[in-house]
């Protein structure tokens, strides 16, 4: 929690110094399905080196707000600008390839694979070696793989998971799984990070541990961070700003004291009487 | 406590990826490839080269084929047969029209044909998943196999409508056609599927071989980290087609030496899925020991109520085997889905930690 | 310009010039049709509730068949072997659901459908086994099933009804009616609705799930005898309608995997299309075009429609 402070002193004096830039920004975006409206008309930005959580009650947007910025869903109005680029619609390898990395609300490893492998997986997008070396597998084949290994052996150092990189992901325990799952975004070494509840589900320590791995990687890897959470501690104290959706609108916007006071975000909260 | 790994450390990353990491697979393997290029030319007899080690390879080689798309890009598909029908008949054009050039290059290349046949028909994988892929693949085998009969350019317009396999030489022995020995035959075989099982070996373990396992387990997450899914399932087509191709031709050319288009009917594409499924999905040593088991089963019900003095009419015999193989398909669906293949490894572990067998790692 | 002609006005012109002759075909394709929907409504019955793709759906129909034709030929009166042959369908609903479906519950739709295929291999080898390899002509008469034809002078010409099509599709008809009544009129058929819905809903309000699954795979088992006896009494019950059932599968896609009209339609469809396509297309391409046409249709309505003609777009989430 300290580092989060820190890193926010930090970021206000780098605000003040002009020098913080807006890695992405969400410009009156809508989404719908059907006739069903999941976000209407939502703006906000997220600046670089920041973490910013994404909260509301269920069902209010916040997964389908993740999958409009990493190009699953495509908005039918909107305009979505990252790393200065504009763009509404894109496919989601594209989304990758210009730095935005996930997690997901149901894990989603690949079950088939070692955890080794799963975060190997991650570095897919830095390898270029053609498929005739890979026929072979020696030269360049061989020491991209190990180059790549290498880097895939410090993430596993710093997530902890050292014990269990040769074992099949889908038979580890639930909060090992998502600890794998933020190790494979790393391992895409993304701008933008976007983590969908990295700690639902799980018990007290096992929140501290990913809460501990999320400031780390804030502070020590510089990665901008968005993440939905429902657990208000852990968000009012890592997040440096927060926006808040409900029914697919945005109902406040600000760091976590100001949102916290705002008389809306209480309503949706605890429902008002009408 | 022969076979533990104790006492051999890693030291570099490159030695943690070898292929085989442990040194009893190693020598394992080594004499497994003594026995299969120097033991059996020598020792075996023809019957047993030719009628059974022969179409093992063949069937294991359309097995890998088969397994590098379902087992491990998780594309179920039916249409192998039509896939290894393609290469048969693209050699036999081949050799037709380049009767000079190498017998065995052109077997290799006309592999190439059906990798473009299986691009065409994977198209569809890109909009379509799972089972209605498998019905897409239906198509592929239909209508590929009444090309077969139609076009009879392919067979050279012969009034049998099958085609006729001429002899081929290689510095002056025989190596396909009537007139080639089963040896000489074999000796081919078990070289171009040693090979194309080290290849499909590295490129299973790499970069794209990682992108088809991604593809199977979650197309989703997979497309949201930088996989194009179009690209990875086409090159999974187009690989696992190539090596069904080169498995017809090495069928036709080095196996049964004439073909019409019953050798590459649907029931052949079950048989290479059924070899996949017992073997093991997602596993190269599955594909081997799934072939083993399917075609040499047959061979064994036949054997069996001879030895003990029963008559059994060849039909029966078949009955008997088709029933067994559909029963262990469940079985092995139910208790083990990842086939021998896993058996084996499982067997590997408990030797492990022989005699202790609660020590775990 | 001749090979547009030859496809795009040449077969109009004909149809235009010998209509009773078009009316026969697309009667002829229509009961083709008739027996496609019902395979697939087997299909459909069977992959709504347990959401398993019964790839044994067309050996059922043979293996039923054989069992009737069989049981008949050992002296038993054909309506007794109905009734028997009833029974025996049962208990493979019931063995199916205790050994094969109660042991993958969960498991991934395509090792679901491979064991549906393991499946078809017992049935096929044990059907061979007991009855035998060869063809067998079914007990039409004894059924009490009419034959003959009646002709129908229209447009000019003539067009032949074979009773037994006739009756096929009356027969199909009545079976669609008693599903439809009751998979909406019974308790068991709200039940079975429900576990269509949502496995682990439905359990949770105390419909057994194995039960259930017995149930519509004794129901797809009476739909597959229903269309044996049909298909037997026009040709002759054969193994060879096991890849001929495949179709169905081609249906399916048309029809999407969860929709009785769906099954029907979808059958109607691939039935009088691949008819029309063969008399008046095939000779374009060399004939034998009804091996491959509805495959390549189902295809090519694919990339257009993936979730079929009465099924719902599909929204995927993370």
């Amino acid at each position: 929690m300290n580092h989060a402070r820190r890193w926010s002193d930090q970021l206000s004096e780098e605000l003040g110094s002009g020098a913080s830039a807006e890695l992405l920004s969400v410009d009156n975006v809508s989404l719908s399905f059907g006739g069903v409206k999941a976000i209407a008309d939502i703006s906000f930005d997220i600046l670089k080196g920041e973490v910013r959580a994404i909260i509301g009650p269920n069902g209010a947007g916040k997964t389908s707000m993740l999958n409009v910025i990493n190009g699953f869903y495509h908005p039918q109005e909107g305009i979505i600008t990252f790393r200065g680029k504009q763009r509404r619609r894109m496919k989601p390898y594209q989304a990758a390839a210009s730095g935005i990395a996930r997690t997901f609300q149901n894990v989603a490893l690949f079950k088939g694979m070692s955890t080794l492998d799963n975060i190997m997986s991650g570095r897919s997008l830095k390898m270029h070696c053609g498929f005739l070396w890979q026929v072979v597998h020696i030269g360049p084949a061989r020491s991209e793989e190990i180059r790549h290994r290498r880097r895939v052996e410090e993430i596993i150092d710093f997530l902890e998971i050292a014990h269990i990189r040769k074992q099949p992901v889908g038979k580890l325990p639930y909060g090992l799984q998502k600890r794998v799952e933020l190790g494979r975004a790393m391992a895409m070494e993304p701008e933008l990070l976007l983590l969908d509840e990295p700690m639902a589900g799980m018990n007290l320590e096992e929140k501290e541990d990913m809460s501990r791995f999320i400031i780390d990687l804030n502070s020590e890897f510089g990665t901008t961070i968005a993440l939905i959470e429902h657990d208000m501690g852990v968000v009012m104290d890592l997040a440096d700003r927060v926006v808040v959706l409900d029914y697919g609108r945005k109902i406040a916007d600000g760091t976590p004291a100001e949102v916290q006071a705002n008389q809306d975000v209480i309503d949706a909260y605890l429902g008002v009487a009408h | 406590m022969l076979y533990r790994e104790a006492g051999q450390f890693k030291t570099s990353y490159a030695a943690d990826q070898a292929l085989l990491p442990i040194l009893q697979d190693r020598i394992g393997l080594s004499l497994i490839l003594l026995v299969a290029f120097v033991g059996i030319p020598l020792l075996a007899t023809d019957f047993f080269i030719g009628s059974v080690m022969i179409p093992f390879l063949v069937f294991s080689l359309a097995a890998i084929g088969l397994n590098i798309l379902t087992g491990y890009a998780g594309q179920l598909s039916l249409g192998t047969g039509a896939f290894m029908g393609v290469g048969a008949y693209a050699c036999y054009k081949l050799t037709t029209y380049f009767p000079d050039i190498n017998i065995i290059l052109l077997i290799l290349f006309s592999g190439v044909f059906s990798a473009a046949a299986g691009v065409l028909f994977g198209l569809p994988s890109l909009r379509i998943k799972g089972l209605y892929l498998a019905i897409t693949t239906l198509a592929a085998q239909f209508f590929l196999e009444w090309c077969f009969i139609r076009i009879a350019w392919l067979y050279n317009y012969n009034d049998s409508g099958a085609i006729e396999v001429p002899t081929r030489k290689l510095l002056d022995i025989a190596i396909t056609g009537a007139s080639a020995t089963p040896v000489v035959r074999y000796l081919v075989i078990i070289s171009v599927v040693t090979l194309m099982a080290l290849v499909a070996a590295n490129v299973l373990r790499g970069r794209i071989g990682r992108s088809w396992m991604m593809i199977r387990d979650m197309d989703i997450a997979a497309e949201l980290m930088g996989i194009r899914p179009l690209r990875a399932k086409l090159s999974a087509f187009a690989f696992s087609s190539y090596y069904c191709g080169v498995a017809g031709a090495l069928m036709v050319f080095m196996w049964i030496g004439s073909a019409e288009v019953e050798s590459f009917d649907i029931n052949h594409s079950f048989l290479v899925l059924f070899m996949v499924i017992i073997g093991g999905m997602g596993s190269l040593l599955g594909c081997f020991l799934g072939a083993a088991f399917i075609w040499v089963l047959p061979i064994i019900i036949r054997a069996v109520p001879q030895l003990i003095g029963l008559d059994l009419l060849a039909a029966t015999t078949e009955h008997l085997t088709n029933i067994i193989i559909g029963v262990l398909i469940i079985f092995f669906l139910i208790v083990e889905p990842h086939g021998l293949a896993r058996l084996w490894q499982l067997g590997k572990e408990k030797l492990r930690t022989w005699p202790f067998p609660y020590a775990s790692n | 310009m001749d090979i547009l002609h030859s496809i795009f006005v040449a077969p109009f012109i004909d149809m235009g010039a010998y209509p009773d002759f078009l009316l026969q075909v697309i009667w002829e394709g229509f009961v083709a049709g008739v027996l496609y929907s019902l395979i697939a409504l087997g299909f459909v019955l069977i992959y709504k509730a347990s959401g398993v793709f019964n790839f044994a759906q067309g050996i059922m129909v043979v293996f039923a068949a054989l069992v009737l034709v069989s049981l008949h030929e050992m002296g038993m009166p054909a309506w007794v072997a109905v009734l028997v042959s009833v029974v025996v369908m049962g208990l493979l609903a019931i063995g199916v659901e205790r050994f094969v479906l109660r042991k993958l519950v969960n498991q991934h739709d395509a090792i679901l459908l491979m064991a549906t295929i393991g499946l078809t291999l017992v049935l096929k080898g044990s059907g061979q086994l007991i009855f035998g390899g060869e063809p067998k002509p079914m007990i039409t008469r004894e059924l009490g099933l009419p034959t003959g034809a009646s002709d129908w002078e229209v447009f000019g010409g003539v067009v032949i009804f074979q009773h037994i099509d006739i009756a096929a599709t009356v027969v199909a008809l009545l079976m669609v009616l008693a599903l439809a009544v009751f998979f909406s009129k019974t308790r068991i058929g709200r039940a079975l609705r429900a576990v269509a819905d949502d496995h682990q809903a439905a359990l949770s309000v105390g419909i057994s799930l194995h039960q259930i699954w017995a149930i519509v795979w004794f129901a797809a088992g009476i739909v597959a005898l229903v269309t044996g006896i049909m298909w037997g009494a026009r040709s002759e019950v054969s193994f060879a309608l096991e890849i001929i059932a495949l179709k169905a599968l081609a249906v399916l896609i048309l029809g999407g995997f969860t929709s009785i009209p769906g099954a029907i339609v979808g059958g109607l469809v691939i039935g009088i299309g691949e008819k029309l396509f063969e008399v008046y297309w095939g000779a374009l391409f060399g004939s034998g075009v009804e091996a491959w046409f509805a495959y390549v249709l189902a295809l090519i309505f694919l990339l257009f429609r993936p979730q079929g003609l009465f099924g719902e777009r599909i929204i995927e989430r993370v």
